[in-house]
């Protein structure tokens, strides 16, 4: 086991009150092993990233909890010795590669100076590395673009040249946050693709933090769902779609559009508008999270709600073979074939009446 | 590059022109009557125009123009109205290398208070050391120069005679000689322009710290310096280096008033003496001197964004 | 007639905001609360609630000054060169004047001529920017050649310069330090122009026929306040240094009238013998500035408003 997140909280003293941004949240990820943490914005996905690799302004930030990493708990560590682990062991891609990288310094410099830094390689070595790095991404004509400013590679480029970054001091672990939010759909299969591919090869593991779980769905074996700073879901992928556990799993996969019928049908047109059928999406907004209501946070947006959801906070449960949930209902999840989960109310906590959907096949 | 340079020279060549222009036609404009100013009798018709035709000033003011235009070009100020008719070039000549040795004292000397200052503030935000740098930022603002200066005097000269009161010694004559003539007045037309750059430094710092390229150096596990000082404050420098184009003019004017304190005969003096006496081609040239010395600052901080931001070089 | 309701909400003042074209409605109201804002940040920032101090107290002693003082700012008495005692706070100048009234009375000048010089050129600039952003093309194109010339150029010296040309005297030194700031009213104004032009109930009121003096005046300016007041705040401090400046030069006002700078300048060969005539006038400029600024400061911060173009 290569990183083990146990009980991590992350908390922010604002003006208005403490915002809980992570919420105890715990998971783990093995070698060479592809983890999704899916969520929507202010889901905490990814604060918790930031959290873990330890680059949250501490003021403001409140971390709590444990972070094991290749058997060294990271929480622990003093700046100095959480630096040497950062870029060596740990790789990290954001978001936006526009804004990425530092526009006054070459893209030779910005691959090599982690190298330089915490491998010790020379000038020569290290130019030599970012050359294969280079290839290996993806990227033509690797030598002369060393000497080149980010401003001259377009954005689908110079996220693969983050990811060449990432990968630079050969690390154990990767964090994706969000890598291809901010790309063109055609360029965004591509560098999913050649993370997948790279990470396969290289045995690297990768943790990939998205809003998207079409993502999600072709490329991690494991999927957090993570809700107002909390887990609400954790299962290994193809058991997630099957059988989604969670009332926001569950709302999630029926807002997805999807157009291959097959899974639709496999899974009785449940949760989901197969070919035609409407989107469902979530009633409500995101909970406010400076004041987050007792409980459950999602039951306010939940259709299965009953009383005690207001007053007990769910645990995560284990239900059947590493499918995790934080739902009381958990066990009944999902109702039936019922394809839309609309208009239920939480006043009648029985039997959910099966919704004859439009969508049905 | 070249474009971007050719650009900024031509432009800088035009803005000269056109301030010259002005001035010329500015001064034409005057209200009162300059040949009067000069005679005992200007009743006398006929010592009016002698005078008038003696300056070139009977023919129209285009020709006169472009008269003016053709001598200046040639560096031919003409010569000054008041006292021994000195030629105004001369004039300038003499007065220039003073007015630049300041400037370039008061630029030096302010850099090396403001950059550390602004740095440290940006680094150490909210602590005692920021509060005081903002403190001293704000103050530095408040005070006027010769006021500075004034203090300056009676401090250091009068009182601890550590250093000279006023004058000025070429560097010709040793390097202490001219720098104790030129500190005091060099920090008082400094201190604004340091505390705009401290203050400039400080929220460009801070501003570039929150940037995303600077959080993704820092999860590649670089040491705090190097983020700091490698990736930071280059990007911090160029919304300074655009500031530093206005506060030349800061240094200017201030060097106008402050060499009156500290009686350094530099341009400023001359073109309030030039006021003063209504001499007005000693009014012209004075301007003219300090415009081109203005103007080409402006130039060579438009050029220094060329070096610094690559995005311009490689365009 | 029907404003569509998803552009109603976006509209300040809401669907009573579109007027059906006579123009005798009064203008929209400030952003709500902004005095209050202001109130709160006074109370937090403490440079800002001594800025106001300072400057109350300065106002108080400009428009009270004769019932404040007994003495006349120009009274020749035969104690010259006295330092600060009891009937002479702050001492007296070598004509025997009684340093305080004069500074007192100095203040008067000080603060018209900031507030005045500020007015002009705010007017001109702001009226400039506007049309420069609001019409584009050759209009904004020449406005902003002429800007970008003054915004670089030493104001001070222009402001020498003119002086010397056209004479001085009060109405030339105010007419000479009001060009100043033409170049940052109308950069201020024009940014702002250019990003409100864009909303979406300017669209809507030129749809609804609205001429374009009246979507500038009734629609743009009201929304652009907030940077021009910071602005307006920020210039007058230079005003009052650079009537002092121009003052000392012996360019200022008739030395009848006691500016600040004045008063240094007459002050000027005392000064070693004298402190007061030195300390106390250049104090009272500080003060006035720096209290000028803390609050200019502050108002920035309540209406988040991000500097323009860096210079503080």
């Amino acid at each position: 086991m290569l990183l083990d997140i146990a009980n991590l909280s992350v908390a922010f003293d604002t003006g208005e009150g403490t915002v809980q941004a992570v919420d105890d949240i715990s998971y783990r990820v093995d070698a060479g092993e592809t983890v999704a943490v899916v969520g929507e914005s202010g889901s905490g996905k990814s604060v918790g990233a930031l959290a873990l690799m330890g680059l949250l302004a501490s003021p403001p930030a409140r971390v709590d909890g444990h972070v094991v990493f290749e058997g060294t708990d990271l929480a622990g560590l003093d700046d100095e010795a959480l630096r040497r682990v950062r870029g060596r062991r740990i790789g990290m891609v954001f978001q936006e590669p526009m804004t990425s990288l530092n526009p006054l310094l070459t893209i030779g410099r910005q691959l090599t100076e982690g190298m330089r830094l915490h491998l010790g390689l020379s000038r020569r070595e290290a130019r030599d590395k970012a050359v294969e790095l280079l290839t290996l991404v993806g990227i033509p004509e690797p030598a002369s673009r060393l000497k080149q400013y980010p401003h001259q590679f377009s954005g689908g480029m110079r996220q693969r040249v983050m990811i060449a970054i990432a990968l630079a001091c050969d690390p154990a672990l990767i964090l994706a946050d969000e890598p291809t939010t901010a790309l063109d759909v055609t360029i965004q299969a591509q560098i999913l693709q050649l993370m997948k591919d790279l990470t396969e090869r290289l045995g690297v593991a990768l943790i990939l933090i998205t809003h998207d779980l079409g993502i999600v769905a072709r490329y991690a074996t494991r999927v957090n769902v993570m809700y107002a700073g909390r887990i609400v879901e954790s299962a290994e992928t193809h058991a997630l779609y099957a059988r989604p556990r969670h009332p926001y799993t569950v709302g999630l996969l029926a807002s997805v559009p999807r157009l291959a019928p097959s899974d639709g049908r496999r899974h009785g047109g449940r949760g989901g508008a197969g070919e035609g059928g409407r989107l469902v999406p979530i009633e409500g907004q995101p909970p406010d999270l400076a004041n987050l209501p007792p409980g459950c946070a999602y039951r306010a947006r939940c259709p299965y709600a009953i009383p005690d959801c207001a007053s007990l906070r769910p645990p995560l449960v284990a239900l059947e073979d590493g499918h995790l949930s934080a739902c009381l209902r958990a066990g009944e999840l999902p109702i039936a074939s019922a394809a839309t989960p609309t208009a239920i109310s939480a006043a009648t906590p029985a039997a959910v009446p099966p919704v004859a959907s439009s969508g049905d096949p | 590059m070249t474009s971007y340079i050719l650009r900024r020279v031509l432009g800088a060549i035009v803005v000269m022109w056109a301030v010259a222009t002005l001035v010329f036609f500015m001064l034409r404009a005057v209200p009162g009557d300059p040949i009067a100013a000069m005679l005992f009798d200007a009743g006398d018709a006929a010592a009016v125009d002698a005078l008038k035709a003696r300056l070139g000033l009977d023919q129209s003011i285009v020709v006169q123009y472009f008269k003016w235009f053709w001598l200046t070009l040639q560096g031919d100020f003409g010569n000054s109205i008041y006292g021994s008719r000195i030629a105004v070039s001369r004039i300038i000549v003499e007065a220039l290398p003073r007015t630049l040795s300041l400037a370039l004292l008061a630029f030096v000397i302010a850099m090396v208070i403001a950059v550390p200052a602004g740095l440290i503030s940006a680094v150490r935000r909210n602590s005692a050391l920021d509060n005081g740098v903002t403190l001293f930022a704000f103050l530095g603002l408040a005070m006027p120069d010769f006021w500075l200066g004034i203090m300056l005097i009676i401090v250091f000269a009068a009182n601890l005679q550590w250093l000279p009161a006023i004058g000025y010694e070429p560097l010709s004559k040793g390097l202490w000689p001219w720098l104790s003539h030129l500190i005091l007045p060099a920090i008082a037309i400094g201190t604004p322009f340091a505390a705009i750059i401290a203050r400039m430094i400080r929220s460009s710092m801070l501003e570039v710290m929150r940037t995303d390229y600077i959080t993704v150096a820092r999860s590649k596990g670089l040491k705090g310096n190097t983020i700091l000082l490698r990736h930071a404050f280059p990007n911090a420098l160029i919304p300074v280096v655009t500031v530093m184009g206005i506060a030349v003019a800061l240094l200017m004017s201030g060097a106008v008033v402050v060499e009156n304190v500290f009686a350094i005969k530099g341009l400023g003096r001359v073109l309030i003496e030039g006021i003063l006496n209504r001499d007005y081609p000693v009014v012209q040239g004075a301007i003219l001197a300090v415009s081109a010395i203005f103007v080409f600052a402006n130039l060579a901080v438009d050029l220094l964004y060329g070096v610094i931001d690559p995005r311009i070089r490689y365009d | 007639m029907a404003i569509r309701d998803d552009i109603a909400d976006t509209v300040p003042g809401g669907a009573d905001a579109f007027p059906p074209a006579d123009g005798t409605e009064p203008l929209p109201p400030p952003a709500p609360g902004a005095l209050r804002r202001f109130g709160h940040t006074l109370r937090r920032d403490r440079k800002a609630m001594f800025g106001a101090i300072v400057l109350g107290l300065l106002v108080i002693g400009a428009v009270f000054a004769p019932w404040l003082t007994p003495h006349d700012p120009n009274a020749m008495d035969y104690l010259f060169m006295e330092p600060p005692s009891l009937t002479h706070p702050l001492g007296t100048d070598d004509l025997g004047r009684d340093l305080l009234t004069r500074l007192l009375y100095g203040t008067r000048v000080s603060l018209f001529i900031g507030i005045s010089t500020v007015a002009i050129g705010m007017v001109i600039g702001v009226v400039l920017g506007l049309l420069a952003g609001y019409h584009g093309r050759w209009i904004d194109t020449i406005i902003m050649r002429y800007v970008d010339l003054q915004w670089a150029f030493p104001n001070f010296i222009i402001a020498v310069y003119l002086v010397a040309v056209f004479g001085t005297g009060l109405t030339n030194v105010i007419i000479a330090i009001s060009l100043a700031y033409i170049d940052d009213f109308a950069r201020v104004a024009r940014s702002m122009v250019l990003t409100i032009k864009e909303e979406q109930y300017v669209a809507a009121a030129r749809v609804l026929g609205a001429s374009d003096t009246r979507i500038m005046w009734r629609h743009i300016l009201p929304n652009t306040s907030a940077p021009i007041i910071v602005q307006a705040t920020v210039s007058v401090s230079y005003a009052i240094l650079a009537e002092a400046g121009l003052s000392f030069l012996g360019l200022g006002v008739e030395s009848d009238t006691p500016t600040w700078g004045l008063i240094l300048s007459d002050a000027r060969s005392f000064i070693s013998r004298a402190w007061w005539l030195g300390i106390f006038p250049g104090l009272f400029i500080v003060m006035t500035v720096l209290s000028i600024n803390f609050l200019g400061d502050a108002l920035r911060d309540t209406l988040d408003v991000r500097e323009v173009d860096g210079a503080p």
